[in-house]
């Protein structure tokens, strides 16, 4: 369990970091929080020849939010972000998420655009991004481009970041209108990867009346998969809704497969139950948000020890 | 007065070391040594067609590297069976490097060493070895039916078959009253030490001699062991064994191959050369326990007194069997508890499979007997509609029967006779503590807020403090501190504090100025080992011993100092006093002066001692005939018998009725060791053991696939549980003395592990209102039982229909 031998590359600013991925893009990784990157180089499941550290880029550590949603810095921790009050006013779902991602102690060193690059859809930061339709930018020597969530997961431990590319922020709009989420889950051991969680958005109108409802599924597929179960709900209050029917409905869509912690009939099982306790709660915080109410920007940065 | 220390919740003497990064363990030795790692079978059972090294021969750092060719003497035969036994007719062990087959994923088959242990993995990583691959046998079921056999030359897979009978228990079953038949499954799971193995050898070849580290539960035994194997006098090895990060029974099995070959090419190379076992090896090259498959028939009397017990076991032991049928053998003997069984008979089939070796692990067999008779002792009260801990009730041995010979063979080859015990008593004070009586209510609340509960005992007998003996040696320094030595290892127990509390009282000194050594064969020479919960009880009281000869001594000598009588005289805070007139006393560290004439001062104390300047009785040579120099005491502890402690466990569980979540309420247990040396430490020997039986039963499994590949080896998916799967644990004491020994103390080491999955099993079937037969259990398993059950393939329990709230889905 001890890695083979790369060179280590320690840039301390951003342009140094396309530098210096320009240069060994082809057979460099970037190191990040290294909160999965270090496992699998001890395990060597990964062998790269070069890593790029990018913990020196100070101006990359950064949770900044305005009145549309927040974007996170490639150097942001997950607890910065869990703990940022003013993303969390207006993205709430990245807390209600945040605080399943493994222990404190690994959200202290792990990285939420990290977390997304390595795109495991069992993280439930892919989750996170899916149903809130964020986007990823990616920035090369010499160019920047955004690209949209769903054309981000490409498959299980798969994104589309190009060689030479880094993921230098993400983005989590804001929901609009009367809108409540919730991210549930059921992990084996408190902290673990989840068998399976649900994270749902629910907008209602003046009448808290269901207009749409969400779901986006976490360890069930192989690229975070967004349900929308409107149909099952559409008309209903937090008191009228048959949830259920949201759960059966989502059920047809759903392949789950089975592992040693969970059958695939058990995970579907969860998410039924998943779906129903989500949907439930979002559709109740629905109806506390105040449909005018804005938040200014704020920012939050640190630098980089 | 000084306190009594014996008793008192003393804190750790040695936790300040350790918890702030002092420790010194295997790993923290041998800066600058070469290091091992191993090119390990990829396949559970192959041929090994070919070996080629020439892609390593130019990594950068490569010193050597070895196959089984290149063994040499007695390295080059298998390793030992260390404990053998008439049973075990068809025992097999490993050779240190695989020759020709393997015979299970993990199996060691070539040695690099390099210069660090990065170059090491490297150069394994270009090491090819060619394998026919062989299909292999998985699973007890398979190696039952022997369709295929782990070892062409032992028919059957069958290692050992040993019978044990008591009565005649076919015959009492066939004419009692009432009769049930269970089939039960338990799976692997494995000690999981933090600190891996580790192995670090010097070789001196001025001096032509060898000092081995090593993370073990026996410096002697690998001391022997390594002599042995490298044909080296006795006296030209020495082992040590540093701070030691766990052991739970796997580092008591020695030599591992690693322990042989890391000293053997230390020689070699006549360089150092370290190995530190990473996790990945621990769980594919290390050592398992637990899996058997039971049936387990009883009968028993309308009240469900048992009057015969009959139970066959199949025993998965893995590919070897270096370490005997010692897990087996504690199995079917431990399983009584505290029961009486009527007429016994057990028969236990030890069996190969092409998998990691099976050896004690924390509680070493027992966890799986009492699942068995716990498991037949709720089916029984089912059967009749009694209270679960009526019918254990009417079953107890009771104080009076006390010592109560069972007429089997224990571990130790001896008679199985408990020494003492109070299980009513025990009983009692669980029901207390649990509120046991009160639990109905609870689970009718409980259940009217649509929450499902339910609440499981579980009892269990511990022998403990097995034989042959143990040693300790206490010296006074001039100085007045003292120094204690037993042979036996710690790994974290606290053994530190605990002896030296013993020698505190015994020898009338601040417990400030003993200091205790164990584990290494420079200082004591003769011991057996760590395991079995035996520490305590053997080098506990060989220590006391030792003290009592040392406290004789000194008040010997300063009899004469003082010119008072001998037993006139106390020791009190390290001063040797006439009773009752305190100022007649010397310093137990002048004691120690007086007792060593010399013919040289090195500093105004030891002046007093020379030949011309102290006072000298010339009638007499310095040293008396029938006495030794120096204020020392040496003895050794040799009981005749194991030592029984017991124990009881309750818990109260939540099953959620949608995702079969299994959520632990409240965890209780009482708990008698005899006498508790240090409360606190007992406490925290529960506690760990709690921890590891809630691991064993709801989380931990070792995941063989038909292919024999572990595919959950990392503790990403082998689930060890974490602080917060462990539920607070409430723990009661009874102190039932052991007539045995002197200090009438019982072990304490494995307790807490021993009932956790027949608790567990009790606790959730009575949730759940059907049998639950199968340890350990997850969500999902639960969750396909219950739809088994909805769909009648599986009983209710008779009073199941009361229990199962009828929300199955
Ligand atoms: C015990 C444990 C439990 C965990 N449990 C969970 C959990 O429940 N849920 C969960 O979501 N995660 C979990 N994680 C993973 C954790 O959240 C990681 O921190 C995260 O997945 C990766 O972030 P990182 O900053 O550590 O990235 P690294 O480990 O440094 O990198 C991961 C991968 O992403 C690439 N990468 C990282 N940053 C960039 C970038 N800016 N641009 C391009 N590529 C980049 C790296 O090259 C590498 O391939 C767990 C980790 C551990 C050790």
């Amino acid at each position: 369990m001890k890695p083979p031998a790369f060179r280590y590359h320690a840039p301390t600013d951003l342009a140094e970091a396309l530098d210096a991925l320009a240069e060994v893009g082809h057979d460099g990784k970037v190191l990040a929080g290294g909160q999965s990157l270090i496992p699998m180089l001890n395990m060597r499941l990964a062998a790269p020849a070069h890593l790029v550290d990018i913990n020196g880029l100070s101006e990359l550590a950064y949770v900044r939010t305005d009145p549309g949603g927040v974007a996170v810095g490639a150097l942001a921790r997950h607890a910065e972000v869990e703990a940022d009050e003013a993303a969390h006013a207006v993205v709430p779902l990245l807390r209600q998420g945040l605080r399943l991602v493994a222990h404190p102690v690994i959200r202290n060193r792990g990285t939420t655009v990290g977390s997304l690059a390595h795109a495991d859809p069992s993280g439930e930061m892919t989750a996170v991004l899916a149903l809130l339709g964020g986007s990823m930018t990616l920035a090369r020597k010499g160019s920047t481009r955004t690209v949209a969530v769903e054309d981000f997961f490409v498959g299980p431990l798969e994104a589309s970041i190009e060689e030479g590319e880094l993921a230098v922020a993400a983005y989590f709009p804001r929901l609009p209108g009367r809108t409540g989420t919730e991210f549930v889950e059921i992990a084996r051991r408190h902290g673990d990867y989840a068998m399976c969680g649900v994270a749902a958005a629910v907008t209602v109108d003046d009448d808290l009346r269901i207009v749409s409802a969400r779901a986006a599924y976490l360890s069930l597929s192989p690229v975070p998969l967004v349900l929308d179960l409107t149909d099952a709900l559409i008309g209903r209050t937090a008191d009228t809704a048959v949830w259920q029917d949201a759960a059966t409905l989502a059920a047809g869509s759903l392949e789950p497969e089975g592992d040693i912690h969970a059958t695939a009939e058990y995970r579907a099982q969860l998410a039924g139950v998943l779906t129903v306790r989500a949907l439930r709660t979002a559709t109740e915080r629905a109806a506390l948000v105040d449909p005018n109410g804005t938040t200014g920007t704020t920012s939050t940065e640190r630098s980089a020890r | 007065m000084t306190t009594k220390m014996f008793g008192a919740p003393v804190q750790r003497t040695e936790d300040l070391r350790l918890l702030v990064g002092n420790g010194r363990y295997l790993d923290d030795l041998g800066e600058g040594s070469y290091e091992a790692a191993f090119v390990r079978s990829p396949h559970a059972r192959a041929r090994i067609t070919g070996i080629d090294v020439t892609g390593a021969l130019d990594v950068d750092g490569l010193i050597a590297i070895y196959t089984y060719e290149d063994l040499t003497g007695r390295v080059a035969e298998p390793l030992p069976l260390l404990i053998p036994h008439p049973a075990l007719t068809h025992g097999r062990t490993a050779y240190p490097l695989a020759k020709e087959f393997v015979n299970h994923v993990g199996e060691a088959v070539v040695m690099v060493v390099a210069t660090d242990r990065y170059l090491a993995e490297d150069a394994c990583e270009r090491i090819t070895v060619e394998y026919e691959a062989l299909p292999p046998v998985v699973g007890i079921e398979n190696a039952h039916r022997a369709d295929r056999l782990v070892h062409d030359d032992v028919p059957g897979n069958c290692a050992a078959h040993l019978v044990q009978e008591v009565g005649d228990a076919p015959a009492a079953i066939a004419a009692a009253p009432n009769r049930l038949e269970l089939k039960l499954d338990i799976e692997r799971s494995a000690c999981m030490p933090m600190e891996g193995r580790g192995v670090y050898a010097r070789w001196d070849a001025a001096d032509e001699s060898l000092r081995v580290y090593t993370s073990t539960q026996t410096s002697t035994g690998v001391r022997a062991a390594v002599a042995a194997k490298l044909d080296l006098p006795l006296d030209r090895v020495e082992c040590v064994t540093p701070d030691v990060g766990g052991g739970f029974g796997v580092k008591i099995v020695h030599p591992w191959p690693e322990e042989i070959l890391i000293p053997w090419a230390a020689r070699l190379l006549d360089h150092e050369v370290k190995w530190t076992e990473d996790r990945r090896e621990h769980f594919i090259s290390a050592a398992h326990e637990r899996g058997q498959l039971q049936t387990v028939r009883v009968g028993f009397d309308d009240d469900g007194r048992l009057l015969g017990l009959d139970v066959e076991i199949l025993h998965d032991n893995g590919a070897y069997t270096p370490y005997g049928i010692i897990v087996p053998i504690i199995t079917s003997t431990q399983l009584l508890g505290p029961y009486k069984p009527g007429a016994y008979r057990v028969d236990f089939r030890s069996l190969y499979t092409n998998t990691v070796i099976v050896t004690p692990y924390r509680g070493a067999g027992r966890p799986q007997g009492v699942f068995a008779m716990e498991r037949a002792m709720d089916a029984i009260a089912d059967h009749l509609g009694k209270d679960r801990t009526e019918v254990r009730a009417v079953n107890f041995i009771q104080p009076d029967e006390m010592p109560y010979d069972h007429g089997l063979l224990f571990q130790d080859g001896r008679p199985l006779i408990y020494d003492s015990g109070d299980f009513p008593g025990s009983l009692d004070a669980l029901k207390k503590l649990v509120g046991w009586d009160e639990f109905e209510a609870y689970r009718a609340r409980a259940r009217a807020e649509g929450r499902r509960v339910g609440i499981g005992v579980a009892c269990y007998v511990e022998g403990t403090g097995v034989g042959p003996y143990e040693g300790g040696h206490v010296q006074v320094e001039t100085t007045g501190k003292v120094v204690v030595a037993t042979g036996l290892t710690s790994q974290g127990q606290g053994h530190q504090t605990v002896f030296a509390q013993i020698v505190a009282d015994e020898l009338g000194v601040p417990i400030e100025d003993v200091t205790v050594t164990t584990g290494d064969t420079r200082r004591f020479p003769y011991a057996v080992g760590t395991f079995a919960s035996r520490a305590a009880v053997m080098s506990g009281n060989a220590i006391a011993l030792a003290a009592r000869n040392v406290k004789a001594k000194a008040l010997r000598i300063a009899g004469e100092a003082l010119e008072a009588d001998p037993r006139d005289l106390e020791i009190v805070d390290g001063q040797v006093r006439v009773k009752g007139s305190p100022g007649a006393s010397v310093a137990l560290g002048t004691v120690a002066v007086l007792s060593n004439p010399l013919r040289y001062a090195f500093d105004e104390a030891s002046k007093a001692a020379t030949q011309l300047t102290g006072k000298a009785d010339f009638s007499k040579p310095p040293v008396a005939e029938d006495d030794e120099p120096g204020l020392e005491g040496r003895d050794y502890y040799s009981p005749p018998t194991a030592t029984f402690a017991n124990g009881m466990h309750a818990v109260i569980v939540e099953t959620d009725p949608d995702t079969a979540e299994i959520r632990i309420l409240r965890y209780c247990v009482v708990h008698d060791c005899g006498h508790l040396i240090n409360p606190m430490i007992v406490e925290g020997q529960v506690h760990g053991g709690v921890a590891q039986g809630v691991g064993g039963a709801l989380y931990e499994r070792m995941e063989y696939d038909e292919h024999g590949q572990l595919v959950n080896a990392s503790f990403m998916d082998f689930l060890m549980p974490y602080a917060s799967e462990v539920p607070k644990i409430e723990i009661d004491h009874l102190e039932t003395p052991s007539p045995l020994n002197p200090l009438g103390i019982k072990g304490a080491g494995e307790a807490g592990v021993i009932p956790a999955a027949a608790v567990f099993a009790s606790a959730i079937e009575d949730a759940e209102g059907f049998p639950i037969t199968r340890m350990p259990i997850q969500p999902s398993e639960l969750f396909h039982l219950r739809k088994r059950f909805a769909a009648g393939e599986i009983p209710a329990l008779r009073r199941g229909a009361d229990h199962a709230a009828g929300t199955h889905r």
